[in-house]
């Protein structure tokens, strides 16, 4: 008797604690974002005093640092975090849902659905801002509906979804390298932007879609939270809790395609921003709770920092997609090498 | 014992039986090789009449019409060595990992080859074909390696998933390296670019020369390999049961295979999926046999490949679409259907 309480008890202190470094993770991330996001306005190629940074933020008129920080660094720093946390988002719910860290929407084509979709409207229909949004969300729901289609057998099977969606991937990849070597005048710069993703340019009322989305279907799968956790277990264990899975399932698949797919359009594929940012939260948060805060946080600050890195830091200037993709290749060995030996899942 | 048992097996008059249908489609796809051939050189953005055709490929160049004709000659020859060699490096791939889904696009190894050569490029300077074959087929085994031995760790070795994870993991993770490799100089990147996607619109007959030499030693590798593939096929046990010395037999078989990709890949760029539909087509039409597999599959290669360079040539006149860009639409939903069927065999 005694031995039960003391065992419940010990179980509870310890959920508590493992909560409790989820929260602090939590707060951690935040400070950390906080604080790149100062060092970004305060440090580019010029120093600009904190006071300024300030004054300008505040809608001051400051010769100058208006132009430097509010037409250039604020707008390029605001969407790297909004398109960070959309990517880390949608990212992880993939991989929670197929229990597979590979499986993110980077590698199993749905980013390829999007970025297609909206290089087709821009060079074929020369369409700009909004309508290119709108095409990119239609093109990605269209290829995760369409790998969902193709996958269901009886049932959507986890392997046979990557397996199909790697198929897909390749097929768009190489429309979207044939759409590019169409374009009139095809400019490295450009084509960088739909083949590994970049925040260059960047302009703020650009950021109105990315809020708008990260709210709407960012809010639809954190409502989906609980559920997603209990997918964890396997789809047979998550019915017998009482989870409807096939309709967690397509929930699940509508939010993450829906951020993943408009800030698509706005960035390109940020490379393996997805893939990352799930596998490193739950390092840093352990077992308990839901990953899909924490992952988003960690994306938003690897966009951040690798824009940064790619801005300043580096010989030549790079876009943030290859400083994440050269960063991310180590990393994802590392992870299947990892994944592979053990067999475990997120 | 090895001469004693085919002598067995056609005593089975089952067996036997599939022997002169074999031949009869070997026939069949050798004559629509040939007509696919002519094809090649008479279809394109500009219409030729065939009595411009046959002059032109007996050298005369007098006509513009000729000298459209001429210029596709080595185009011609290159796709038909090319789709042999990859088709063959696919059917060697599955033969060696008996993994249904195992081939050199999307196991990453042209991708491998491509970095390989960007680096090279972009920091070695390098420039003669020579140079250029031996960084690509450097590059593939690299990558093979590389890709078999993370696909292969843990429960279950290299299971379908695993390995063509890995090989797509890789495959996205050298696309952005070769891009960071090629954005610190510009005037490279253009060359590259038209590279990157797969073609054989640019073939000269001294680059196809050049690489001769090492799709020859491919071929002749992998067909001495396909009798020991055969025993790889009853698993890895079994096969070391029969004195195949397993581990060799991989390593032999698998090195000419990537001879004839990263050699492909060096003249043609990444072209994805044919060596992925054509050994699968192949076995459906003539058992799984590797000593028929591997000749088929060439003659089966060099077609698909013609094919899809003469429909790139007149879907998007007056433009060309790469072949690359065909196969891989082609060899998609192929991919697809394979992973669809009910479960996915080993092989």
């Amino acid at each position: 008797m005694t031995a039960l309480a003391f065992t419940a008890d010990h179980v509870a202190h310890g959920r508590r604690q493992r909560r409790n470094t989820c929260r602090r993770v939590i707060g951690c991330a935040v400070v950390a974002l906080a604080a790149a996001f100062a060092l970004t306005l305060t440090l580019g190629q010029s120093f600009t005093p904190p006071q300024v940074v300030l004054d300008v933020l505040l809608g001051k008129d400051v010769p100058g640092a208006s132009f430097t920080i509010g037409q250039l660094r604020l707008p390029r720093a605001v969407l790297a975090i909004l398109a960070g946390l959309s990517f880390g988002l949608s990212g992880a719910a993939f991989q929670i849902m197929l229990r597979n860290p590979l499986a993110s929407p980077d590698i199993i084509g749905i980013s390829f659905g999007a970025s297609a979709a909206a290089v087709f409207a821009i060079v074929f229909l020369s369409a700009s801002g909004a309508v290119v949004s709108l095409l990119a969300v239609t093109g990605g729901l269209a290829v995760a509906v369409a790998i969902y289609g193709l996958s269901s057998r009886n049932g959507v099977a986890g392997t046979r979804f990557i397996l199909v969606g790697i198929g897909v991937a390749a097929m768009l990849e190489s429309f979207i390298s044939y759409t590019l070597s169409q374009a009139p005048s095809w400019n490295l710069q450009e084509a960088m932007r739909w083949l590994t993703g970049s925040v260059n340019g960047a302009q703020l009322q650009q950021a109105l879609p990315l809020s708008a989305a990260l709210v709407g279907f960012g809010g639809l799968l954190l409502s989906q939270a609980r559920n997603l956790e209990a997918l964890r277990l396997g789809d047979d264990m998550a019915a017998g809790l009482g989870v409807n899975v096939a309709r967690t399932r397509l929930l699940v698949i509508m939010g993450a395609v829906g951020v993943l797919a408009v800030a698509t359009a706005v960035t390109g594929p940020i490379a393996f921003v997805a893939f990352l940012s799930g596998p490193i939260a739950a390092r840093l948060v352990g077992s308990e709770g839901s990953l899909l805060m924490p992952s988003a946080l960690v994306g938003a600050i690897l966009v951040l920092g690798g824009d940064y890195v790619g801005q300043f830091l580096l010989p030549t200037r790079y876009p943030v997609g290859v400083v994440t993709g050269a960063l991310g290749a180590p990393y994802l060995i590392y992870l299947i090498v990892r994944v592979n030996r053990t067999g475990r899942s997120l | 014992m090895s001469d004693l048992q085919p002598r067995r097996l056609a005593a089975i008059p089952a067996l036997r039986f599939h022997r002169p249908s074999r031949v009869f489609w070997l026939a069949i796809m050798l004559a629509a090789l040939a007509v696919l051939t002519v094809l090649s050189v008479a279809v394109g953005t500009r219409d030729v009449a065939w009595h411009d055709v046959f002059p032109a490929l007996a050298g005369h160049v007098e006509s513009i019409e000729q000298a459209a004709v001429a210029v596709r000659i080595p185009r011609t020859l290159l796709a038909v060595l090319a789709g042999a060699a990859l088709a063959v490096s696919g059917t060697v791939m599955q033969g060696v990992t008996r993994n249904p889904l195992a081939e050199p696009g999307i196991l990453g190894v042209n991708m491998g080859a491509s970095l390989a050569i960007a680096i090279g490029v972009a920091w070695f300077g390098i420039a003669s074909t020579q140079a250029f074959i031996w960084t690509a087929i450097a590059g593939a085994w690299g990558t093979a390696i590389f890709v078999y031995a993370i696909g292969s760790l843990g429960r279950g070795g290299a299971t379908p998933l695993k390995l063509a994870l890995a090989g797509t993991a890789t495959n996205v993770a050298f696309v952005s390296l070769v891009l960071a490799v090629l954005l610190t100089r510009n005037d490279v990147a253009g060359g590259m670019r038209s590279w990157q996607v797969g073609g054989v619109g640019g073939a000269t007959n001294d680059r196809t020369a050049a690489i001769l030499p090492f799709l020859a030693a491919g071929f002749v590798v992998s067909l001495l390999s396909a009798r020991k593939l055969n025993s790889l096929a009853l698993g890895d046990d079994v096969a070391a049961g029969l004195g195949e010395r397993v581990a060799r037999t991989r390593v032999v078989a698998s090195f000419g295979a990537i001879l004839l990709c990263g050699a492909t890949t060096a003249a043609c760029g990444p072209i994805a999926f044919v060596g992925l539909v054509v050994p699968h087509l192949c076995r459906s039409l003539f058992g799984s046999d590797y000593r028929w597999l591997v000749p088929i599959g060439a003659v089966a290669g060099a077609s698909l490949l013609l094919v899809a360079d003469v429909v790139g040539r007149v879907v998007a006149r007056p433009s060309e679409l790469d072949v690359g860009i065909v196969t891989a639409f082609l060899g998609a939903p192929f991919f697809v259907w394979i992973v669809r069927r009910q479960r996915i065999r080993e092989l």
